[in-house]
């Protein structure tokens, strides 16, 4: 007898060998970014096997759900907490990545052994008659939804409202001190005035000259000095702003020529 | 083709993540492990629903979406709170209740 190799088949002995590269990637790749990546490869591979397992309705909603919206959801979390946050290679426990491999490794021979070996060798009923019950797989899913499973699916409505309302109050922190208003920013300058002699008033802007307008050059005041507080004070600690004695230095050498010329005028 | 293939792909899955949640200290990468047991516990559940012929392993798996949709918005919160108190996503950094 010819052993008959269906397409099922073939999806699954593509599939799962990359199925299991990617996950293996979560493990090995140092970067959480690359491993965010690879979980997502796994569930866009995991989609395709619940296509060949004739479950087309899951198959949609994994590749929606799971790579669209989880995956996306931690990568966003990852820029957030800052995708360079080193993963320290320091065991806090010793010989616990050991112990975790001979773990999984145990708890791989039980499912298999254990739980595979009871469960396994039965024959393929397939799904073609309960997917004709109602007329398709959809179809028959939203009858089983909700009919006989109406309730679960009502409870998970609550589920998620939940979570919403939980994800709300964590994001949100509390103020420790009161956000100062107009008035309270008015009488703080003109206390700074009475007190220390701090101008009131707007700060220059920054890069009023001829040759740079950009936001990291220093205004020159009038009498040719340049002007510290015309720039942000978070580009001036990183250091890129344009030198301000160097700028300074080109209008005092204006000015010296042209006094220089005048000079020469005078004595002609 | 019988289902034991896909329950096999199943449990190596199961146990990546399980390995994965053991030896990664990134919490974010952990959670990622997770994740990827739910998967293969869903994996397992659909592989059954074709096998037995009934479509309620299909409606579990859904349902196990659900949850894992509900569960990933509270723990990444959390982690985002953890990470704003400790400035770092290490499960080793979290340690203010050891003696």
């Amino acid at each position: 007898m010819i052993p008959l190799v269906t397409g099922q088949e073939v999806t699954f002995w593509i599939v799962a060998p990359l199925m299991v590269l990617g996950a293996l990637g979560l493990l090995f790749l140092r970067k959480a970014v690359y491993a965010a990546l690879s979980m997502a490869f796994v569930m866009v591979n995991l989609a395709v096997l619940y296509a060949s397992l004739n479950a087309m309705f899951l198959t949609f909603v994994q590749i929606i759900v799971y790579t669209g919206a989880i995956m996306m959801l931690f990568l966003f979390v990852l820029m957030l907490v800052g995708v360079d946050t080193p993963d320290s290679v320091v065991e806090t426990l010793k010989g616990q990545k050991v112990a975790a491999w001979l773990a999984g490794a145990g708890m791989l021979g039980l499912i298999v052994f254990g739980i595979g070996g009871s469960l396994a060798g039965g024959p393929q009923v397939g799904l073609d008659e309960a997917n004709a019950a109602h007329g398709g797989n959809v179809e028959s899913l939203a009858a089983l939804i909700f009919g006989r499973h109406v309730f679960v699916f009502e409870l998970t409505s609550a589920l998620l409202i939940t979570a919403a309302v939980g994800a709300m109050v964590l994001g949100q922190h509390a103020r420790v001190r009161p956000k100062p208003t107009q008035r309270d920013l008015a009488e703080k300058r003109m206390r700074e005035y009475a007190e220390d002699g701090v101008h009131p008033g707007t700060l220059p802007n920054s890069g009023v000259i001829a040759r740079h307008n950009g936001i990291a050059v220093p205004a020159l005041l009038p009498d040719g000095t340049v002007s510290e507080a015309s720039v942000s004070q978070a580009l001036a600690m990183r250091g890129v702003i344009l030198d301000s004695p160097a700028l300074s230095r080109t209008t005092a050498e204006a000015f010296e020529a042209i006094e220089g010329a005048r000079a020469e005028e005078d004595e002609s | 083709m019988s289902p034991d293939n896909y329950l096999y792909l199943a449990a190596i899955l199961f146990t990546i993540g399980t390995i994965g949640v053991m030896i990664r200290r990134n919490a974010l990468v952990a959670f990622m492990s997770v994740e990827l047991m739910l998967n293969a516990a869903n994996l397992a559940m659909v592989a059954f629903a074709l096998a037995r012929g009934g479509l309620d392993g299909q409606v579990a798996t859904f349902f196990v979406m659900v949850v894992a949709a509900a569960e990933v918005v509270v723990g990444l919160s959390i982690i985002i709170t953890i990470y704003r108190t400790r400035r770092s996503t290490s499960v080793d950094a979290a340690n203010l209740l050891k003696l």
